[in-house]
C-alpha cells in the first residue's frame, strides 16, 4: 500500500511536470516576470549603486513572492475546469497526497528556476558576494512554502470570479512571514551576522507547512467539488 | 432537491437513473459517488457508511460525470496510462492498449487529446472504465455525443463489467442494451426546498 502510494505521487509528478514542459510558455513567463519586476527596481530608485545593495535582498524576495503568486491560480484551476478534480478525489490515493504532489510539481516548474536565476539578479543589484549563499539557502527553504501555502489559496478560490486578485488577497499577508525572515537572513550575512536563527525560522515554517497546507488544501478541493 | 430515497444496488446490477433535466440525476451520481455530502440521511457501501471513514471507499469507483477530464497537451494514449497508473501499478502496456482498441482510438494514440472531437474524448474517459477494475461504475449521460457504433461498445462493457460481478448506475435518456432495473428519480423530487436542502447545488 505505502509502496503504490509513493509510486502514484511520483507518477502524478512526472505528469505535472510534462504538463509543464507541454505548456512551456506558461513556466517560462514567471521566471521572466520575476526578472522584469526586479529589473523595474533601479529604473525606479535610481541606478545608485549602494541603494540598491541595501534593497537587493529585499527586491529579491518580493519579485520572487509575486512570482510565485502570479503561477499559482492555474495549480489546480485546469484540473477543476476539464473534470480531473473529481477523479482525483475519488482516486485509491488520498487527496492529501495528490495535493502535495501536485505542489512538489509546482515548486519544480517555478520556485526551483527562479532560485536558479536568483544569483545573476543579485550580481545586477550589486549584492555583496557574502549574501549569495544564504539568499540561495533562504530561497530554497522559502520558495517551497510559497508553494504550500499558496496551494491552500489555490484551492479555495475555485469557482469564484476574478479569482486571481482574490488569490493574491488571500495568500498575500500569509506570505508576510516568509519575506520578513527571508530578507532578514540575506541582511545578517550582508552585516557578518549569523543568519542561522532567520534560516532555522525558514525552516521550521517549511516543516510546518508541508504537514498542515495539504491537509487544508484537500479540505478545500473537497468543498470545491461540492 | 429530493428526500425520501430508499435504494440498494447489488452486485451484477445495472440502475438506470431516469427523470427529466434538472431532477438530479447527476446530483444523486455525485453523492454516490461521496462528491456530495447528503443533508441528511447516509450512503452505505457493504454495510457501512461511506463518509465514516474515508479510505473504506477511496478508488472504488469509475465517475464519467460530464467533463472528460481529459487534457489537451497530453497525447491520447499519455491521457489514459496516467488514469490507469493512478488506480493500480499496471505496468504492461496492454491493458491501455487494449481499451483504446476497443473504443476505437488506436489509431490516434499518439495524436494530443486536443485535437479529438467531442465524441472522440467522451470515448476517451469511457475507455478509462475498462483499463482498471472498480467494482462501481457511476457514469452520467455516457451516451451523449457517442456515435451508434461506439453506443454499442458502451453497452458490452456495461454487461462485462456486471458478468464480473460490477455494479453499474447510469443517468441516460437513452436505452442502452443492458439487463437492468430502472430508478424514476422524479417521484422522489420534492420541490418543498428548504434553503439548507438546497445549499450548495
Amino acid at each position: 500500500m505505502a509502496g503504490k502510494s509513493i509510486q502514484v505521487f511520483f507518477k502524478l509528478i512526472q505528469r505535472e511536470i510534462l504538463l509543464a514542459i507541454r505548456h512551456g510558455s506558461d513556466s517560462c513567463m514567471i521566471v521572466l516576470f520575476f526578472v522584469i519586476v526586479v529589473v523595474l527596481f533601479p529604473l525606479s530608485v535610481g541606478p545608485e549603486p549602494g541603494i540598491l545593495t541595501r534593497i537587493s535582498a529585499g527586491i529579491i524576495w518580493v519579485s520572487a513572492l509575486l512570482s510565485v503568486m502570479l503561477s499559482m491560480d492555474r495549480l489546480f484551476q485546469s484540473d477543476y475546469e476539464d473534470g480531473s478534480l473529481d477523479l482525483l478525489i475519488l482516486a485509491s490515493e488520498p487527496l492529501e497526497l495528490i495535493v502535495l504532489a501536485k505542489t512538489v510539481a509546482h515548486w519544480l516548474t517555478t520556485g526551483f528556476p527562479l532560485i536558479v536565476i536568483s544569483p545573476v539578479l543579485a550580481l545586477f543589484l550589486n549584492m555583496d558576494t557574502s549574501g549569495y549563499s544564504t539568499l540561495l539557502i533562504a530561497l530554497a527553504l522559502g520558495t517551497p512554502t510559497l508553494s504550500l501555502v499558496g496551494a491552500i489559496g489555490a484551492a479555495l478560490i475555485l469557482g469564484a470570479r476574478r479569482s486571481g486578485v482574490l488569490l493574491s488577497l488571500l495568500v498575500l499577508p500569509l506570505f508576510i512571514p516568509i519575506l520578513i525572515f527571508g530578507v532578514s537572513a540575506v541582511d545578517a550575512s550582508l552585516t557578518n551576522l549569523s543568519s542561522k536563527p532567520q534560516l532555522l525560522i525558514l525552516g521550521g515554517l517549511f516543516l510546518a507547512g508541508l504537514v498542515l497546507c495539504p491537509w487544508a488544501s484537500a479540505a478545500a478541493l473537497r468543498q470545491a467539488a461540492e | 432537491m429530493f428526500s425520501d430515497l430508499d435504494f440498494s444496488i447489488n452486485e451484477g446490477e445495472v440502475l438506470y437513473l431516469k427523470g427529466p433535466n434538472g431532477s438530479g440525476k447527476s446530483t444523486l451520481l455525485r453523492l454516490m459517488a461521496g462528491l456530495l455530502l447528503p443533508v441528511n440521511g447516509t450512503l452505505t457501501w457493504n454495510n457501512k457508511d461511506i463518509h465514516h471513514d474515508e479510505g473504506l471507499f477511496r478508488g472504488l469507483t469509475h465517475y464519467v460525470g460530464h467533463q472528460d477530464a481529459v487534457k489537451t497537451a497530453l497525447t491520447v494514449e499519455e491521457n489514459l496510462r496516467f488514469w490507469a497508473e493512478m488506480n493500480s501499478n499496471i505496468k504492461e502496456k496492454s491493458t491501455v492498449q487494449k481499451a483504446l482498441q476497443e473504443f476505437s482510438l488506436d489509431s490516434f494514440s499518439t495524436l494530443p487529446a486536443r485535437f479529438l472531437s467531442a465524441g472522440q474524448r467522451k470515448r476517451l474517459n469511457l475507455a478509462r472504465l475498462c483499463t482498471t477494475w472498480a467494482p462501481l461504475w457511476l457514469l452520467d449521460e455516457p451516451s451523449n455525443s457517442l456515435d451508434s457504433d461506439s453506443v454499442n461498445v458502451l453497452s458490452a462493457a456495461i454487461s462485462t463489467h456486471q458478468k464480473k460481478g460490477g455494479i453499474v448506475a447510469i443517468a441516460t435518456h437513452e436505452n442502452l442494451d443492458v439487463h437492468s432495473n430502472s430508478l424514476d428519480i422524479s417521484m422522489f423530487t420534492n420541490f418543498k426546498i428548504k434553503s439548507r436542502d438546497y445549499d450548495g447545488w
